[in-house]
C-alpha cells in the first residue's frame, strides 16, 4: 500500500518551495562548504552569506564566544562582495536544484538598490533577503532595522529594483518588532524573516576583558528560541504576508513550534555548525509529524496554535 | 573538499597524563582521507551545553580505519569528550582544513610544544615513508616531564632522534623548545613544522626566519563550524590587510603568511 506523502510545499510570493526548511544566512557559507555533508538538492531553499557591493573584511578577532546553549558572534559581515559572489560562488549554486535566496546588505538605500538591480539579472537568484538587522556594524545594518521609516525606505528601494520575491530580515533588538514588520509589508515586502541575533556580550574573568574584540555580538543558538518564537507570534498578529521563523531551531520540534506560532517556513542557523545534517533531519521530521497527526499538508499546521 | 560526519566507535582510550587522553576511534572514511596537519571537529556530548564542537588535530591514523586524537581537558567541552567511554560513539566531523606540505626539503625539523605535539606524530610517520630517519629531527618542549615523556617515546620508537626541553628541567634541557633549535645546523634546505601555543609558534617562526629555514605552523583559534561557514576563526594576514581563516586556509600556514602579534 502506498504511503500518503504529506504536502510540504509552501509559497512565498511567487516563490514555490518543496519544503519549508531553509539555511539561515551566515551559517551555511555559500552552500559549497556543506556540499559533502548535506544533500543540497533536498533543502527548501539555500540562503547564502550576506553580500555587499564591495568585499568586507569583517571585525578583528576574537569573533566568537560560546555561551550557555548558544554562541555570540561579531563577524562584521565579512563577505566576498557582489562581483566575486557572481563569478566565484554563483556557478556552484547554479548546479544545485534548490531555490537560491541571496541575503543583501548595504550602508545606504542606494547600495541595496544596486545589489537588487544586479541580482535581478541572475535568474538563479529566486529571492532576496534584505538584511536590515545585523547588530555588529555601525552603519546600515541594524540602523535600518530599528527605525520603521528607514526599514520602509530600504524595502521600497529593493522592491523597485527586484522583480522576484523580497524578504526582509528583522532584528529582535528593538522595542516593537511589529512596527518594523508592518513598515516592510507596506513597502512591498513579500515576506519577513525573524529573528536575527540578539545583542549580547561575554567577559573573560581571567583577563578581565570582553571575550569579543567587538565587545558586543549577536547571540544565537537554542538559548534564543523562546524570544524568536514570541516575536513570530507577535508579528503574525499584525501582518498578512508570510513569516519565516528563525532563532535557535535545533530539532524538528523547534521547527514545528515556529510553524504553529504562525511561520510558514523556518531557517536553521547555528545548528548547522554542530549538526550539519540538521536541515535534512528536520525536513524528514516535519513530514513524519504530519503523517503521524494525519495532516495532509503543512498548511494544516501553520498558525494552528493561534486558533482559538 | 570532502568531509564526513561519522558516528565513530571508541575502540581505545589511554590516559597519557593527568589531563591528556588519547582516544582511538573507528572512522574509516575520515581515516582514508586524512593528511598530517588536518583536524576533526568533535561533538561535545549530546546536550546543548556545551553547544559547539571542539577542534582536534588528527594525531595518527592506523590500519582498520582508525583515527587517533589527543584531548587535553581545559574546560567543560573537552571534559565531556574525555569522559566518553570505550565502546560508545564519538560524533566526528572531518578531515578538515589544510595540512602540512612536505616534499622539497632535505632536512625536516618537527617542533612541538605541549599538546601541540599531536599532529607531528602523524607527520613523522608520513615523512619516514620518503626520507631517511636521519633527515628528521624532533624537538619537543613542555612545562614538565609528565606532559611529553610518553609522546617523546612514541617518536623514539619510530627510530627518530628526539630532543626534549622542559621549563622545570624535569626532562631534557631546561628551557624552551627554541633553545633546542639554536645549535642546529644544516647545509641542506630545512623545513620547520611547528605546532604548540601561540607564543612558542611566534618564537619558532622568528628563529626560522633568522636562520633562513622555511617554516609551517599549525595555528589554533576558537571556531564554530570548522567548514569555512561561520568565519569566526579569523586571523590577521601578514600584510595586516584582511584575515585568513584557520579552519579553511589553515590550520597549517606558512609562517610568513600570518601576522605575529
Amino acid at each position: 500500500m502506498a504511503v500518503e506523502q504529506p504536502d510540504m510545499k509552501i509559497s512565498i510570493g511567487s516563490l514555490r518551495l518543496r519544503n519549508p526548511v531553509m539555511t539561515a544566512s551566515g551559517t551555511f557559507g555559500y552552500g559549497e562548504e556543506y556540499g559533502s555533508l548535506v544533500n543540497l538538492h533536498r533543502l527548501g531553499a539555500i540562503i547564502v552569506k550576506g553580500i555587499s557591493l564591495l568585499p568586507r573584511q569583517g571585525t578583528p578577532p576574537p569573533r566568537i564566544a560560546e555561551t550557555a546553549c548558544g554562541m555570540l558572534n561579531a563577524i562584521g559581515l565579512e563577505n566576498v562582495g557582489l562581483e566575486s559572489f557572481l563569478s566565484e560562488k554563483l556557478p556552484f549554486l547554479q548546479g544545485i536544484n534548490t531555490p537560491l535566496i541571496v541575503n543583501i546588505l548595504g550602508d545606504t538605500v542606494q547600495d541595496y538598490q544596486q545589489l537588487a538591480a544586479r541580482l535581478d539579472e541572475e535568474e538563479k537568484v529566486a529571492a532576496l533577503e534584505v538584511n536590515i538587522s545585523c547588530p555588529n556594524v555601525k552603519q546600515g545594518g541594524v540602523a535600518f532595522g530599528t527605525d520603521p521609516g528607514m526599514a520602509h525606505a530600504v524595502t521600497k528601494g529593493v522592491r523597485q529594483h527586484f522583480s522576484r520575491p523580497v524578504i526582509v530580515k528583522l532584528s529582535p533588538n528593538v522595542t516593537d518588532i511589529t512596527g518594523i514588520a508592518r513598515a516592510a509589508e507596506e513597502a512591498g515586502a513579500d515576506a519577513v524573516s525573524l529573528i536575527n541575533t540578539v545583542l549580547g556580550m561575554a567577559i573573560d574573568i581571567k583577563s578581565c576583558q570582553p571575550k569579543l574584540a567587538n565587545i558586543f555580538g549577536g547571540l544565537s543558538g537554542p538559548a534564543i528560541k523562546p524570544i524568536g518564537l514570541r516575536m513570530v507570534w507577535q508579528v503574525a498578529e499584525c501582518v498578512s504576508i508570510p513569516i519565516i521563523g528563525i532563532g535557535g531551531i535545533t530539532t524538528t520540534e523547534d521547527a514545528i513550534e515556529y510553524i504553529l506560532a504562525g511561520a510558514c517556513a523556518v531557517q536553521v542557523g547555528t545548528t548547522n555548525f554542530i549538526n550539519p545534517r540538521a536541515t535534512e533531519e528536520i525536513i524528514q521530521g516535519i513530514g513524519a509529524f504530519l503523517v503521524e497527526n494525519k495532516m495532509a499538508s503543512i498548511q494544516d499546521l501553520i498558525g494552528r496554535a493561534r486558533q482559538v | 573538499m570532502q568531509a564526513y560526519q561519522q558516528q565513530a566507535e571508541i575502540v581505545n582510550t589511554e590516559k597519557v597524563t593527568d589531563d591528556i587522553y588519547r582516544f582511538t576511534v573507528k572512522a574509516p572514511d575520515i581515516a582514508a582521507d586524512s593528511k598530517p596537519g588536518q583536524f576533526v571537529m568533535v561533538r561535545a556530548g549530546e546536550g546543548l551545553d556545551p553547544l559547539l564542537r571542539r577542534p582536534f588535530s588528527i594525531h595518527q591514523v592506523a590500519e582498520g580505519g582508525l583515527v587517533q586524537i589527543l584531548i587535553k581537558v581545559i574546560g567543560k567541552g573537552t571534559q565531556a569528550i574525555a569522559s566518553l567511554k570505550l565502546g560508545r560513539n564519538m560524533d566526528v566531523l572531518g578531515p578538515l582544513g589544510r595540512g602540512f606540505v612536505h616534499n622539497t626539503m632535505q632536512e625536516h625539523y618537527l617542533v612541538g610544544g605541549g599538546i601541540g605535539v599531536a599532529p607531528l606524530l602523524f607527520l613523522a610517520r608520513q615523512l619516514l615513508k620518503k626520507n631517511e630517519s636521519s633527515a628528521i629531527k624532533v624537538l619537543l618542549g613542555a612545562r614538565t616531564k609528565a606532559e611529553i615523556s610518553t609522546l617523546a617515546d612514541d617518536f623514539a620508537n619510530m627510530g627518530l632522534g628526539v630532543q626534549t626541553s622542559t621549563e622545570d628541567g624535569s626532562l631534557g634541557k631546561q628551557g624552551l623548545v627554541t633553545d633546542l633549535m639554536a645549535p642546529l645546523y644544516s647545509k641542506n634546505p630545512v623545513m620547520v613544522y611547528a605546532c604548540g601555543p601561540y607564543p612558542m609558534l611566534r618564537a619558532v617562526a622568528g628563529v626560522s626566519r633568522d636562520r633562513g629555514w622555511a617554516c609551517q605552523v599549525s595555528l589554533e583559534t576558537i571556531m564554530a563550524c570548522g567548514l569555512g561557514a561561520c568565519l569566526g576563526c579569523a586571523l590577521l594576514r601578514a600584510d595586516m590587510n584582511g584575515y585568513v581563516h584557520v579552519c579553511k586556509d589553515g590550520p597549517v600556514f606558512d609562517a610568513d603568511d600570518v601576522a605575529w602579534l
